[in-house]
């Protein structure tokens, strides 16, 4: 590699690495405010305008507390739980990209993403399911039945429902014939048909509604969120796996939480709603040149970016509603529906898929 | 009773129901009146028999406590210290008058034990202290109370 794919790549890792960390502490305040709007109730708004420092004050707060192990823990891994948490849920967003490819004056091109690997979404998911490692390390080294129940759990789901995750996205990848994310994103942007004045892209939702069922419902359990949120039942078990770490080291599982949430929600954009494809209505406004040349791509790159936030945002905001929604499920309801509803449809779907593409129909 | 509600066709299936719970807490969040009251700008009102914090009456400057000790004897919990002395005008006078709100129940037994109408309660509530003060005399003459 020369001095500029290093510098571009340092830019790149530090601007990503900057996104992440600003996201937890603004869905974390999305998520107390929004939770008491639909309550009635208002929320921290005192620090800073609209109560937005609120984060900030509490991060604060984590980083001074004592932080010391309670008696009898089983030090090793408890010390490691948290790190085992945040760092996969960092890795995977080196295969995510952000947008289009950027062609430099000098020709150099600059792609929007860390790595473009063949096998994108394989490592997504591989990378993705360590986190499971955490929970029970978390669990297993607390050396308090609350803790090991919570992981005991939380294994049992991650592990159920990264079957229907892993099979809902086999007919994005039958229909797309890739693993590479960035094709994927790419192949969205074809026409699927024409609704009079409105051409409907060939987005994953459209062409996999019964798939990105699976995936969502799938996704909301795996990261752990409120219609399954087992693992920490505050009724039953207190905080299931993280009952017994304090300060920094919650704030870790915490903010590993909310990145793996940042990561299942650039999942979903990413398969299904177009990924970093311009939002319906801008490709209309920027006109029929594309904005190609240097500056002007620099402009589209940008705009490709912010509609890709803005998907994800919304998606974000998505498993906030949700969460204040919806009540837990119990947990042989949860196994219920996610051997006997979600494998069986994920199943059905690949079929169905297989045979429509058999037919010709992709 | 086991009471069996209809269920609807689809409502077994949950997605519809789902997306109308979350309409639920769209509409509620956009569109409903929050009840928060925001404390040190608004405050809740009580009614005027609320009973709060103490504090003596006083006319024309001088308070009208005569030091007779109704109050301290009827108060349940003990928390009312009285001092008499006598004024140049042969007048009694509690020299020391002392509440530690710490043990008051704020029953009001001493407001209405009080002959001279001197001992009131207030609807004052915010009583929050970094230490444990008692309420001396200079303090309670001090208390308007709004009532």
């Amino acid at each position: 590699m020369e001095v500029f794919d290093w510098g571009v790549l340092a830019i790149k890792l530090g601007f990503l690495l900057v996104l992440l960390l600003q996201i937890p502490p603004i869905m974390v305040w999305v998520e107390r405010r929004g939770s008491a709007l639909m309550q009635n109730r208002l929320g921290p708004n005192r620090f800073g305008p609209l109560g937005l420092l609120q984060s900030l004050a509490d991060a604060i707060k984590f980083i001074f507390k004592e932080d010391r192990p309670p008696g009898m823990v089983n030090t090793f891994y408890w010390y490691l739980a948290p790190l085992i948490s945040v760092i996969p849920a960092f890795m995977v967003f080196a295969a995510m990209p952000f947008a289009s490819n950027l062609t430099l004056p000098s020709g150099q091109v600059v792609h929007l993403q860390l790595a473009d690997l063949d096998v994108g979404v394989l490592y997504i998911f591989a990378i993705g399911s360590l986190g499971v490692y955490s929970i029970i390390m978390a669990g297993w080294s607390s050396n308090s039945k609350y803790a090991l129940f919570g992981s005991l759990r939380s294994s049992n789901q991650m592990i159920s429902y990264e079957l229907s995750l892993g099979l809902s996205i086999i007919g994005i990848l039958m229909s797309f014939s890739s693993l590479k994310i960035q094709d994927i994103v790419m192949a969205q942007a074809q026409p699927l048909m024409q609704l009079g004045p409105v051409v409907i892209p060939k987005y994953g939702i459209f062409i996999q509604p019964l798939g990105f069922l699976v995936f969502l419902v799938a996704v909301f359990a795996e990261t752990n969120r409120l219609p399954f949120d087992l693992p920490e039942g505050e009724s039953e078990i207190v905080a299931g796996f993280h009952l017994e770490f304090g300060a920094m080291k919650f704030a870790l599982f915490f903010l590993a939480e909310y990145v793996n949430m940042t990561m299942a929600c650039c999942m979903i954009v990413s398969l299904y709603f177009g990924g970093w494809q311009l939002l319906p209505g801008l490709p209309g406004l920027i006109g029929a040149s594309g904005l190609t040349g240097f500056p002007l791509e620099a402009l589209r790159v940008g705009l490709e970016f912010a509609s890709f936030m803005t998907k994800v945002a919304f998606f974000l905001w998505f498993f906030v509603w949700v969460r204040w929604t919806l009540p837990r499920f119990r947990f042989d309801q949860l196994m219920n529906l996610g051997w006997k509803v979600m494998f069986p449809l994920a199943l059905l779907n690949v079929a169905l898929t297989a045979f429509l593409i058999y037919r010709g129909m992709f | 009773m086991l009471i069996k509600k209809k269920q609807g066709l689809l409502q077994p299936y949950y997605l519809l129901e789902i997306i109308s719970g979350l309409w639920i807490t769209l509409r509620k969040m956009l569109f409903d009146k929050k009840v928060t009251i925001q404390f040190p700008e608004e405050r809740r009102v009580y009614s005027d028999r609320y009973r709060g914090m103490h504090y003596i009456k006083a006319v024309n400057g001088v308070e009208n406590c005569t030091a007779c000790m109704l109050c301290p004897t009827v108060c349940p919990a003990e928390c009312i210290h009285i001092e008499a002395g006598e004024r140049s005008d042969k007048e009694k006078y509690p020299i020391k008058f002392e509440i530690d709100v710490l043990r008051c129940c704020f029953c009001g037994m001493c407001e209405e034990a009080c002959p001279k109408d001197a001992i009131k309660l207030s609807s004052i509530y915010e009583m929050s202290q970094a230490d444990r003060t008692v309420f001396d005399k200079g303090f309670l003459l001090d208390q308007r109370g709004n009532k």
